[in-house]
């Protein structure tokens, strides 16, 4: 009876970090811009920001997380997407291609750069990966600013499209409040299947030991590949997200600090652990906000949070939790068994 | 008939030749053991032939067909794996999936099959379990499928390093000192899983080892090295009484004591 009841309880635990945990979390998010309040902008902007970079935390997951390549430049690929949607949608050059459709070309053209920055790194590991993107960053930012006939230079680029999608337009910040967290679902659910296959398995032997990988049968080239073109494709997204929201941008808005402040959302948060992402978001970009009201101990409040949390728990907030598959009832074994039952 | 030969292989590392005019016949579905003392260039023959090191040399044939120079993947995935003489596991991972890892060339859905959830991705994922589930109690670690590899007692992950190398169904194991640590009854389940993978599964099974008793009691061909090259090969008997191995192993009879 007792073993029944532990089991039970166990059973119980299991289902309210699966479902109910999640879901209240989920109603908290979609409701704050329900809430009638005259703070009410503030919070949606607060907490959009964050999911911000929960996507971008996501791109980065798939860099460093997963396929184990050390990325300091992340920002590059977040420039990169917020100026294909400020030359693509804005009277900069006139064109004003539909959001959706510039959205997707963002994410594609910086996977393009992704890619191509990868192939002669290929053979780099950790450290020196790291160097080679820390470099890259600085170059598209010094490319932003410098090129001012084509980037408009610090002077950056205003009037940019709101985004409409089909005959809708829409400008206020609740539309891009559930765009985020809309997308951020849809990542979330696709990286769940795609790290428990084998592109995702193959990912997370090549971060574990390469020359292992690679004798075992993974192409870790191609596989490095996708990592980076996958990574940069959702960064790519998250730069043209920012920059509809914010209107205009400036090539200051994609400095070295973005790119750290990235790394460390998904080292707080766990790495390897696409839901770790969201703690660490809010917990790096939200909190620091919310802390305002401390105003000049602010920092200095946050940093010792940061301290405390990597001493007490140096994996980050939640790690990667292997999935359970020996005793995982298989979906054909499974029937069998309500057959007989 | 041979499945591995290699013919005048030799690797160097700037001076000093690692192996040297390396001719080395394995037959199909047999035990090998390659010996010799420490520095002999045992694992250098192992890295050649599964491509880590591209020899400078000669060439080494699997199956007839030339693999001298491929990518380690590409060599993976015409059937040789191997082990590592320092266990090296996929560590944060768990049992099961450095299994399914070493599953990879035997699988094919690709990254668009598993971002739609592909009915070949289903599939294969329900497959691919069930096969895991097959080698870890083939190689005796039924039950500690959901445990992190780095978790497991020693033992333990030598024998996961071996399912995770049987994983794609490989035609030639490389086990590189498998019994290496290793207490007596330790061995004798090692040297009975190592019979088992070659009368079972048919797999060619070539290993270096320096546990001399093993070598003798396992082994239906040994080849002996001595700085890069191969000073005799045989049957292990043969081997046993061989003098120029006895130098190689304990040196030249002492003047001063004739």
């Amino acid at each position: 009876m007792k073993e029944f009841a532990s089991k039970l309880f166990n059973k119980l635990d299991q289902r309210i970090i699966r479902y109910v945990l999640p879901s209240l979390i989920s109603i908290v998010i979609l409701s704050i811009p329900l809430i009638n309040s005259p703070q009410k902008n503030l919070w949606v902007r607060i907490i959009g920001y964050a999911g911000l970079y929960i996507i971008l935390g996501l791109g980065l997951l798939v860099h460093v997380g997963l396929a184990g390549m050390f990325d300091l430049g992340f920002a590059a690929f977040y420039a990169i997407g917020a100026y294909t949607y400020a030359f693509l949608a804005s009277p900069h050059f006139n064109i004003h291609l539909p959001f959706l459709l510039v959205l997707v070309l963002a994410g594609s053209f910086a996977a393009i750069v992704g890619l191509l920055i990868c192939i002669p790194v290929l053979k780099l590991r950790g450290d020196y990966l790291g160097i080679v993107t820390l470099g890259f960053g600085e170059i598209v930012r010094m490319l932003l600013m410098n090129l001012t006939n084509i980037t408009n230079g610090s002077q950056g680029i205003f009037k940019l499209d709101k985004p409409s999608i089909l005959v809708m337009t829409f400008t206020s910040g609740t539309f891009f409040y559930y765009f985020i967290f809309i997308l951020v679902a849809l990542l979330l659910f696709l990286l769940n299947r795609v790290i428990n296959s084998r592109t995702g398995r193959a990912w997370l032997a090549m971060r574990e030991d390469e020359d292992v990988a690679q004798m075992s049968g993974i192409n870790t080239s191609k596989y490095k590949l996708l990592a980076f073109a996958l990574g940069a494709f959702i960064g790519g997204m998250g730069g043209a997200i920012f920059a509809s929201w914010q209107g205009s941008i400036f090539p200051d808005n994609f400095n070295m600090n973005v790119s750290i402040n990235i790394l460390c959302v998904i080292i707080l948060g766990g790495l390897g652990n696409q839901f770790g992402v969201i703690l660490g978001a809010m917990a790096l970009i939200a909190l620091p906000d919310i802390l305002r009201g401390f105003s000049d101990y602010r920092m200095i409040i946050f940093g010792l949070l940061l301290i405390i949390m990597m001493i007490l728990q140096p994996q980050g907030f939640l790690p990667r939790k292997a999935p359970e598959l020996e005793n995982k009832v298989l979906k054909q074994g499974k029937k069998k068994k309500e057959v007989q039952s | 008939m041979n499945i591995i030969s290699s013919s005048n292989v030799t690797k160097r590392f700037g001076g000093l030749e690692a192996i040297r005019n390396l001719d080395v016949e394995i037959s199909e579905a047999s035990i090998t053991s390659v010996i010799g003392p420490n520095g002999a260039g045992k694992t250098t023959f192992f890295n050649c032939i599964t491509g880590y090191y591209k020899p400078e040399f000669g060439n080494i044939l699997f199956l007839e067909k030339e693999i001298t120079g491929l990518p380690p993947h590409r060599i993976a995935e015409e059937g040789i794996s191997r082990t590592y003489q320092n266990i090296r596991l996929f560590n944060s991972l768990t049992v099961i999936e450095n299994i399914l890892a070493g599953e990879h060339t035997k699988l094919h859905c690709s990254f668009a099959d598993s971002l739609i959830a592909s009915k070949r991705y289903r599939m294969e994922e329900t497959e691919s379990i069930k096969r895991a589930k097959e080698i870890l109690s083939f190689v005796g670690l039924s039950g500690c499928g959901d445990q992190l590899a780095c978790n497991l007692a020693y033992g333990a992950q030598r024998r996961l390093e071996i399912a995770r190398a049987i994983a794609n169904s490989p035609k030639v194991l490389l086990l590189d000192e498998p019994t290496a640590g290793m207490n007596p009854s330790e061995t004798v389940e090692m040297i009975k899983l190592i019979r088992r993978l070659r009368d079972k599964l048919n797999i060619t099974i070539i290993l270096i080892e320096h546990d001399i008793k093993l070598v003798m009691e396992i082994s239906e061909k040994i080849i002996v090295l001595d700085f890069g090259s191969k000073i005799a090969e045989g049957k292990p008997l043969e081997i046993q009484n061989d003098p120029t191995v006895i130098e190689a192993y304990l040196g030249k009879k002492n003047s001063l004591y004739q």
